[in-house]
């Protein structure tokens, strides 16, 4: 797809998810219908702090406009204290995708619990807005592929 | 006489019924249980958040219910009740009414459809009515079974036939049939738990309040689902009268509750103080103005359990005004706002406007329950709970039934949960000769090996109805998934969870051969489990399945969207398609059992522990430090319901030393522990080594003697001024010299709620007023002054404390910064405390000072939480694995808690954990061997540097440095597979099986590849 900003351009957000939490306040955004845009796509892991620094790297690597990381609450971790290790690693790491260039706002992080489906909604919503002002992730991107569609 | 009945009925799917039923059935019985409404969860699943950790109510309990809800071994029966039982223990005979849903469960997706095509509005009664729900209904959106109902006396079809019935002709899967009746059956079983709990109490009848004739008078229950993301507001906070956000809310304490004049509740409802906190707390943090005033009027502060006291300092830091009043009347103001009148200390009476008031109403037994408890002939206490002994804390008047919760008494829900277990122990423990004879084993076809083959991936795209058809491209994204490399089948389904498209897609996964499985559907939260049965049942690896979440994640939330929402499905189908395609064959690991018991400490709680499970047979090795059984409970007089403890100590010695399957090792301690669950070694100080299958840990705490420092009081200067348990001695050996006192005096919170131990003791308030009671008994002319901070005789305990001040037992209230001072006056005490009711300083010389000191740690906890891998507080207590939810158990699997060492607490509450920990050991030692997690972190040691940053981060203590190697082993016996190693992890060394960096980019990369 082409790289370039249109009127009606909608970035690309992968979604890392931790099971117990915020994926089920996923669902519960769907079992409620709320309505966000489909600039999403989840991934669906066991906890917040199984995601590294590299596969945040790599989905922006791989064409990925944005990023949103999201656990439990603290203190509401499946796995007792993995949201706590993905919080203070998520502030590293912010620091040093802004010191290789990265805007702030295209990686985010957040706690949303298995009640809080229209906070979920409301977390794309806002992500989504705020990558969509950024405009299209080019920096880790090396190679742009235009497929026809 | 005849083996007893392998099964149990558990009445109540509130959170101590469910959570009994799930112990029961992971040890060996089968569960009936029996739920009034259409879903299980209880008042629990009402809550917005708990506290004191402010955990979200619905994701702590969701999974239990899921767990209760798809158990083989527990038979749930939702709109049902109890007519009648028959018969003793072993055999008993249950009837029971079904009363219709009017909804095939087997049949009903949970699609919605029927609701909002449903034209009958009523209140909807888990929002407390303070919103609506339709005739057709789920009772909350994550209610166990998910399945609809209809509320008969709602429906307009059910009342006038013929009319209506949109519901019918709109379900996609025709669930719906009005022709349902109730159904009586009768159910054999040996033994019964009672676990009905509680209902709020209804303050219409307390006018001064004026609830119900002014808008902006809830109750604290309302107040919650105001709170509650899923509540009426959304979360949003509204009060009722203008939907505006309340800037000033006032609460109102012991609506209910401690109230002989109006309400006849003459106790205290325990959980009141703590929830208004947490309700202040979390309303602060939905406030968007950031400015609300949080007002809690209050009697006496009872933050009287684990962390408690701690929450209770934060909210003050946190600027929440608590003010020691009682309201007399609230009166209306202009825009709906409220006057609370009430006298301040100083006696002026005082006008304060609020724009909300809540209402801490207190818990009563439902008047049903109380019926049901006469026609079982199960005795009741004066305040219509279900009597109950303390030295049988969860057994009824009536063998063989037996009660857990709120039902015995108010109580919280870490409470309520440990009563769940030790009821599942004792309801179990009776029938343990017929373990395992009435339960279900599911059985699988041997696996086929599918290393050596090529990928053939099967995709199945369900249409669930029309919740995913009607804004999805189904049969374009089924043919789009059939082009996906790997892929050999795909195929569309109307409904794929139904039982014939199972069936199918079992007989195709053969026929086709296929190795890897997709199913395009829901969400993997509810349905993964199912699909992966039907793996194994093909001959298939479970592992080797994934799902693409194009309901839930996709057709529900775009449905404005109909072309984008095909892609991004397509899209999901493609990142599962790269996913699966990297799965490997997992082992169903598990772990072999030692079936063996130890226990370590031999006072109540470690001797009840120990012989809970020797009477069911396991053997058991109990650990003492000192030579003699007992522990504190020697030093003890009588429990607060006049119980005499020698009695009930003696005998139970008696029973521990005359088992057979008990060892006894006194005069010892534990060297060394290796292992985990199911295989533990343990070497004793004597040299002995013990292997065994789970622990207890009940080494109790320690009476704190304040012989220097400020809460010296002349402790250990003067003979006259004792502990608590100094005085209880003096009890014991009938001490004459007692009778000729004529004056007493006791200083309540004595090194407790101190800077340097913030905890509150919990059992002093009880046992002081309990011990000025016994003086009184002995010389009813005796002066006796209380100095308290404030009075927490919780629960029942509050008779004991309106018999004190009838008897004429003087209170005199301090704090911090007017602490009593006390001198010695040639032999003679002397005591000077200001009295902030007169306002005037106060002069006592008793002869007698009892001290109710702090209950502390034992100094030597720590080493021993070290050797078994398990957490302590700040305060030296140890830390259960979840505090509300797994309150005996550590996070280290197979090793368990109870008594003292876990906070201070009464006899009877050591001895409800006491048996809750036999309950939850019991779970291991019945089986063979025991599941491990199969997706666990796995080292490759080529690439480790041995820099040990994994050890450091697992929570589980799972990961350990090879002595030999230098680099880091996984023990898959005790890894979670949460991957908290594999992303601290500086050298790409540690990886998750079946989530490794290269599957998850595998499947990231897909999203990305047409998108």
């Amino acid at each position: 797809m082409e790289k370039a900003m249109g009127e009606n351009w909608e970035p690309k957000i992968i979604a890392f998810l931790c099971n117990w939490c915020s994926y089920a306040g996923a669902d519960l955004a769907g079992v409620s219908r709320y309505q966000y845009p489909p600039s999403i796509r989840i991934v669906r892991v066991p906890c917040s702090g199984r995601v590294s620094p590299n596969l945040i790297l790599d989905a922006l690597r791989s064409g990925a406009d944005g990023v949103l990381v999201s656990g439990c609450h603290p203190g509401d971790c499946h796995y007792i204290s993995g949201n706590l290790y993905a919080r203070r690693r998520f502030a590293l790491l912010e620091r040093f995708l802004e010191f290789i260039g990265i805007e702030p706002g295209r990686v985010n992080f957040s706690w949303v619990s298995a009640s809080e489906g229209e906070q979920f909604a409301e977390v794309v919503q806002e992500v989504t807005e705020r990558v969509r002002k950024l405009g299209p992730a080019k920096k880790l991107v090396k190679e742009i592929t235009i497929c026809p569609r | 006489m005849d083996r007893p009945k392998g099964s149990v009925l558990v009445v109540g799917g509130g959170i101590s019924g469910v959570q009994a039923a799930l112990d029961l059935a992971d040890s060996g019985f089968f569960v009936h249980l029996v739920e009034k409404s259409s879903a299980i969860g209880g008042s629990m699943s009402q809550l917005d958040k708990t506290f004191p950790t402010n955990d979200c109510s619905a994701c702590i309990l969701s999974p239990k219910l899921v767990e209760a809800g798809r158990h083989l071994n527990i038979n749930l029966l939702t709109l049902s009740e109890v007519l009648d039982i028959q018969g003793g223990p072993g055999h008993m005979k249950v009837r029971i009414r079904k009363n219709p849903r009017y909804v095939d469960t087997e049949k009903c997706i949970a699609c919605g459809t029927c609701a909002e095509k449903c034209p009958k509005k009523v209140p909807n009664e888990f929002d407390l009515g303070l919103g609506t729900r339709k005739a057709i209904y789920l009772r909350y959106p994550q209610a166990v079974p998910l399945k609809y109902a209809i509320d008969p006396e709602a429906c307009i079809y059910l009342n006038k036939p013929g009319r209506c019935g949109f519901c019918k002709k709109v379900c996609p899967s025709g669930a719906i049939n009005f022709d349902d009746r109730p159904e009586e059956m009768t159910l054999e079983v040996g033994s019964v738990i009672l676990a009905l709990g509680f209902r709020p109490y209804d303050p219409s009848a307390l006018d001064f309040t004026g609830y119900k004739n002014f808008k902006n008078v809830v109750t604290s229950m309302e107040f919650e689902r105001l709170l509650s993301p899923s509540g009426p507001c959304m979360g949003h906070m509204e009060r009722p009268s203008d939907k505006s956000e309340p800037q000033r809310i006032a609460w109102l304490q012991c609506v209910g509750s401690r109230d002989i004049n109006r309400a006849c509740h003459g106790y205290c409802s325990s959980v009141c103080c703590m929830y208004a906190i947490k309700q202040a707390v979390i309303a602060k943090e939905h406030s968007k103005s950031g400015n609300l005033q949080s007002s809690i009027f209050f009697m006496d502060m009872r933050t009287h359990g684990k962390g408690f006291e701690a929450y209770y300092d934060r909210a003050r830091e946190e600027g929440i005004r608590f003010k020691r009043a009682r309201v007399h009347t609230v009166l209306p103001a202009k825009d709906d706002n409220l006057v609370l009148r009430y006298s301040n200390e100083a006696g002026e009476l005082i006008d304060e406007e609020f724009d909300l008031v809540v209402l801490s109403v207190g818990l009563e037994t439902d008047p049903e329950v109380i019926r049901l408890c006469h026609d079982l002939d199960i005795e009741l206490d004066q305040d219509n709970f279900v009597a109950t002994s303390p030295f049988s804390p969860v057994a009824t008047s009536k063998p063989g039934i037996f009660v857990c919760g709120a039902i015995s008494e108010p109580k919280d829900i870490p409470q309520s949960v440990m009563e769940a277990s030790a009821a599942a122990c004792g309801a179990g423990g009776m029938l343990h000769e017929a373990r395992w004879t009435q339960t279900k084993k599911k059985e699988f076809p041997p696996e086929r090996n599918v290393y050596s083959e090529p990928p053939r991936i099967g995709v199945f795209v369900c249409s669930c109805g029309i919740n995913i058809a009607s804004v999805v491209d189904v049969n374009e994204v089924t043919e789009y998934a059939r082009k996906l490399p790997g892929v050999v089948f795909a195929q569309n389904n109307l409904f794929t969870c139904s039982q014939d498209t199972i069936n199918q897609m079992a007989e195709t996964i053969k026929k086709e051969r296929l190795n890897r499985v997709v199913v395009a559907s829901c969400t993997p939260r509810t349905h993964e489990p199912l699909f992966q049965e039907t793996l194994r049942e093909a001959g298939i690896n479970k592992f080797l399945f994934e799902m693409a979440n194009i309901r839930d994640q996709d057709s529900w939330v775009h449905q404005k969207w109909p072309e984008k929402a095909t892609e991004k499905a397509k899209d999901l189908v493609r990142m599962a398609v790269a996913k699966v395609r990297g799965d490997e064959p997992l082992p169903y690991n598990h772990v072999p059992v030692t079936k063996k018991a130890l226990v370590i400490g031999a006072g109540v709680a470690g001797m009840v522990s120990a012989l809970s499970l020797a009477e069911q047979g396991f053997p058991v090795c109990l650990v003492e430090r000192k030579e003699i059984l007992g522990g504190h409970a020697r030093k003890f007089y009588r429990t607060w319901h006049g119980r005499v403890m020698k009695e009930y100590l003696e005998e139970l010695i008696k029973r521990v030393e005359s088992n057979p399957n008990i060892d006894l090792e006194l005069g010892t301690t534990i060297e060394d522990v290796s292992g985990s669950v199911g295989r533990f070694k343990t070497t004793l100080s004597n040299g002995k080594n013990v292997e065994h299958g789970v622990a207890i840990v009940a080494v109790g705490a320690e009476s704190f003697k304040p012989r220097s420092g400020p809460w010296n009081y002349l402790y250990g200067k003067n003979p006259n001024v004792h502990t608590l348990l100094e005085l209880d001695q003096r009890f014991i050996k009938d001490d004459e010299g007692l009778k000729g006192l004529k004056q007493a005096a006791f200083i309540h919170c004595v090194g407790s709620r101190v800077p340097e131990r913030p905890y509150c003791s919990r059992v002093c308030c009880t046992h002081a007023i309990d011990q000025a009671l016994k003086l009184k008994e002995l010389n009813p002319d005796m002066d006796i002054f209380m100095l308290y901070r404030d009075i927490r005789t919780y629960g029942k305990r509050e008779h004991l404390y309106q018999e004190a001040r009838e008897k004429g037992i003087v209170f005199i209230r301090y704090d911090l910064e007017h602490l009593p001072e006390v001198w010695d006056d040639d032999g003679k005490i002397v005591i000077e405390v200001e009295d902030q009711i007169i306002g005037k300083r106060v002069r006592l010389h008793p002869e007698l000072l009892v001290l109710a000191s702090a209950v502390r740690p034992r100094d030597d906890v720590g080493e021993l939480s070290k050797l078994f891998k398990c957490a302590m507080t700040e305060e030296g207590f140890l830390l259960e694995a979840h505090m509300k939810l797994r309150p005996v158990d550590f996070a280290t699997d197979g090793v368990y808690l109870a008594g003292l060492c876990h906070y201070p607490k009464p006899v009877e509450e050591t001895i409800a954990q006491a048996q809750a920990a036999a309950s939850r050991a019991a779970m291991v030692l019945s089986r063979d061997s025991v599941p491990a997690e199969s997706i666990t972190a796995e080292v490759n040691p080529m690439k480790c540097t041995g820099c040990a940053v994994c050890t450091k981060v697992c929570a589980y203590h799972a990961v350990v440095m090879d002595g030999k190697t230098g680099k880091a082993v996984v023990d898959t016996g005790m890894c979670k597979g949460c991957g908290a190693c594999v992303a601290a992890c500086r050298s790409d060394a540690i990886t998750l099986k079946n989530l490794g960096n290269e599957q998850i980019m595998a499947a990231v990369e897909a999203a990305m590849e047409s998108w």
